[in-house]
């Protein structure tokens, strides 16, 4: 039964690291640079929450959907204003302009909500789930199921619809694809539009799992969604799905049986031993370069 | 401008300075002198700006209150004090200058730092000047190593073997858990000394469990293994941010034991939040000190505070420091020292120890380690608010 109640919770960080991660891998996918700002979404996106749900006592189903909203706006608002202009840049621009997004977002939010952590409110009204001995929280069974029906909706899309279709096109070959008539620039803003209101559904099974959010909230959970990325291979959207559940759980797991203090060692020892047997991660595809 | 300003400053360092050596000498023949010699100056060092901004004011605020009410009363053997604090960022080396800047302004007691780290650095330097130092709120072994070094609050390991015995003398539980911080020095103090008395006394411990300050959001994996232990009480001596995560998390895995913390989880209820506060409820605080006592000086102490600071009811740190004056107090009274004698840091070093003081915190004596001796209280949440629990 301890197996089982760790392994439930480890799915459970695993699936709010995934959805994140399919941000991250999403955007690298297409624009071929890594968004370090994306994990500070997750924090606007679970402020976006505290402020509609506590201070405007809004209903449940308007404060989701206007934090995702407000998530998309940032999103694609940080991609015009931050990432269009430097689209001929050399990448390593591209990065120290990411890192300098989220800092710009995280100290914002210090000015705007001060440094304490918030309380988070009872958004998922869920009581627990009792199976024998075994308790699974309302949170947990929530960002499971969430996040499996997110997650193939998601496929879905990327795999049965013609702008899916344009985003694996331009992914592949950016001229080629602007040569069939692709607005790549389009793309990419829905490409960022979609990681966004991921990372905004993760912020809030992030928030309400652990009940409170400040606005440096964001940053771990963004660096460990980073690695599942890395980890199930980077560009690849069932690799970031799987890589996100697998690090949870194998966090999760180390925690229970071998250390609490040295889970992120393990976790990242993992990581090490994936990429020096499978350089491309889990499921990345090797990319012959022509010169 | 400028220059008249320096100016200004000058002549008044200058005098300072004159003032200084004639008291130093013991000199009472000028008029001037004497009435300097009716002045106990107690010096004290605290964070005022920054992260741990509360800490200071409370103490500032707490000493600020003592002071005023022994003046009020006619002062101490005729002599009035005055209260000089300076911010320290809980920095030490800003806590070593201002140490230096008080010791210019005439300090004759100190009361050393508010945060532990800042103290221990301002008893090296008072060690040298042989002046009284009590700090009200250093809580680390080694603010009192030195012989002129007192403290007010309970040493971290203290706090451990109050705890144990607490939970035993109360039949809280047979059977208990421990999560701790295992990368800061309290949390990690407060631990050992705890294991060790559970031992003695027979308390059986079921798990340990700990994190780091790079693991302090997700507790299920702890949480998880104290419910697989059977454990009947969570021991956990955190501070009050990560308690808030435990205490939550705990409550939505209906985790059914009772939670038992120390004086480091103060203001918890400050920082679960409304929405989260139904976790916090019967959660009970090893702490010499609660707000909402009946009892004097308590009573009085919290309401006079209310009434001078805006409404804020005092906290535990505030306590520490209004009954570190009031030590101090007691001190002049039994040695009759007056600054102006030439062994008046002997005298009040000797007085310490045999003294009794009945503060807002206890009923407290000191031994010459500079440890305080005072009754082990504990509080309960109920209801959203501290009660004390009889």
């Amino acid at each position: 039964m301890d197996f089982l109640s760790t392994l439930i919770s480890g799915l459970s960080v695993g699936s709010i690291y995934a959805l994140i991660a399919l941000g991250y891998t999403m955007v690298y996918g297409i624009a071929k640079m890594l968004n370090f700002a994306h994990g500070d979404i997750i924090m606007v996106g679970a402020f976006t929450c505290v402020v509609a749900f506590s201070t405007w006592g809004m209903n449940v189903f308007v404060t989701i959907i206007l934090s995702v909203v407000v998530c998309v706006l940032v999103g694609v608002l940080i991609e015009k204003i931050a990432y269009k202009p430097l689209r001929k840049a050399p990448p390593l621009s591209v990065l120290i302009t990411a890192i300098g997004v989220s800092y710009f977002l995280q100290s914002t939010a210090l000015l705007i909500f001060g440094p304490n952590q918030r309380s988070f409110p009872h958004i998922i009204d869920i009581p627990p789930i009792k199976i024998g001995s075994l308790t699974i929280s309302g949170e947990a069974a929530a960002t499971l199921a969430c996040s499996f029906v997110l997650m193939a909706a998601l496929s879905f899309f990327i795999n049965r619809t013609t702008m899916g279709k344009a985003m694996r096109a331009v992914s592949e070959d950016k001229q080629a694809a602007e040569l069939m008539g692709i607005s790549v620039n389009r793309t990419i803003s829905i490409t960022f539009a979609i990681g966004s209101a991921l990372a905004s559904i993760a912020g809030i099974f992030f928030g309400a799992t652990y009940g409170f959010i400040g606005p440096y909230s964001g940053s771990m959970p963004g660096i460990k969604a980073f690695v599942a990325a890395v980890f199930g291979g980077i560009g690849s959207i069932p690799g970031a799905m799987l890589g996100g559940i697998l690090l949870g759980v194998i966090e999760n797991m180390s925690k229970a049986y071998i250390s609490t203090e040295l889970s992120d060692a393990i976790v990242f020892g993992v990581l090490i031993l994936v990429l020096l047997i499978k350089p491309t991660g889990l499921m990345g595809k090797a990319i012959n370069e022509k010169v | 401008m400028k220059k008249f300003a320096s100016f200004f400053l000058s002549l008044t360092m200058a005098m300072s300075l004159l003032t200084g050596c004639a008291d130093k000498n013991g000199g009472s023949a000028g008029s001037s002198d004497s009435t300097d010699a009716q002045t106990v100056v107690i010096g004290g060092s605290g964070p005022l700006t920054g992260n741990y901004a509360t800490y200071g004011i409370s103490v500032r605020q707490g000493a600020l209150l003592a002071v005023d009410e022994l003046n009020e009363k006619g002062g101490v053997n005729g002599m009035k004090l005055e209260l000089k604090f300076e911010d320290d960022e809980a920095d030490t080396t800003k806590a070593v200058a201002n140490y230096a800047t008080l010791m210019d302004q005439g300090m004759d007691v100190s009361l050393g730092a508010t945060t532990s780290g800042c103290s221990i650095a301002i008893a090296e330097e008072a060690k040298k000047d042989g002046l009284l130092l009590l700090t009200p709120s250093g809580s680390q072994k080694d603010c009192t190593k030195y012989d002129n070094a007192f403290r007010v609050c309970y040493m971290d390991p203290d706090l451990g073997f109050y705890s144990a015995g607490f939970i035993k003398d109360n039949g809280l539980a047979s059977k208990v858990a421990v999560l701790y911080d295992k990368s800061n020095d309290y949390s990690a103090g407060v631990t050992e000394a705890f294991l060790q008395r559970a031992k003695e006394i027979g308390l059986e411990i079921v798990t340990q469990q700990a994190f780091t300050n790079q693991s302090n959001t997700d507790f299920s994996t702890q949480l998880h293994a104290v419910k697989a232990s059977g454990a009947e009480l969570l021991f956990m001596p955190i501070y009050a941010p990560e308690a808030a995560y435990v205490l939550t998390q705990a409550g939505k895995m209906n985790l059914d034991v009772k939670f038992f913390g120390a004086d480091g989880m103060d203001g918890i209820i400050e920082k679960i939040g409304e929405e989260n506060l139904q976790y916090a409820e019967g959660l009970i605080l090893l702490t010499p000190y609660s707000a909402d006592s009946q009892q004097e000086p308590t009573a009085s102490f919290v309401k006079n505070y209310k009434e001078n600071f805006n409404g804020q009811v005092p906290d535990q740190f505030a306590a520490d420091a209004y009954d570190a004056v009031y030590t101090i107090a007691a001190c002049l009274e039994k040695s009759g020292a007056k600054p102006s004698d030439k062994d008046f840091n002997e005298k009040m070093i000797s007085a310490m120890t045999e003294i009794e003081v009945k503060g807002v915190t206890g009923t407290m004596t000191w031994s010459k380690e500079g440890e305080p001796t005072k009754p082990a209280k504990a509080v309960q949440i109920a209801d959203g608010a501290y009660k004390e629990l009889k």
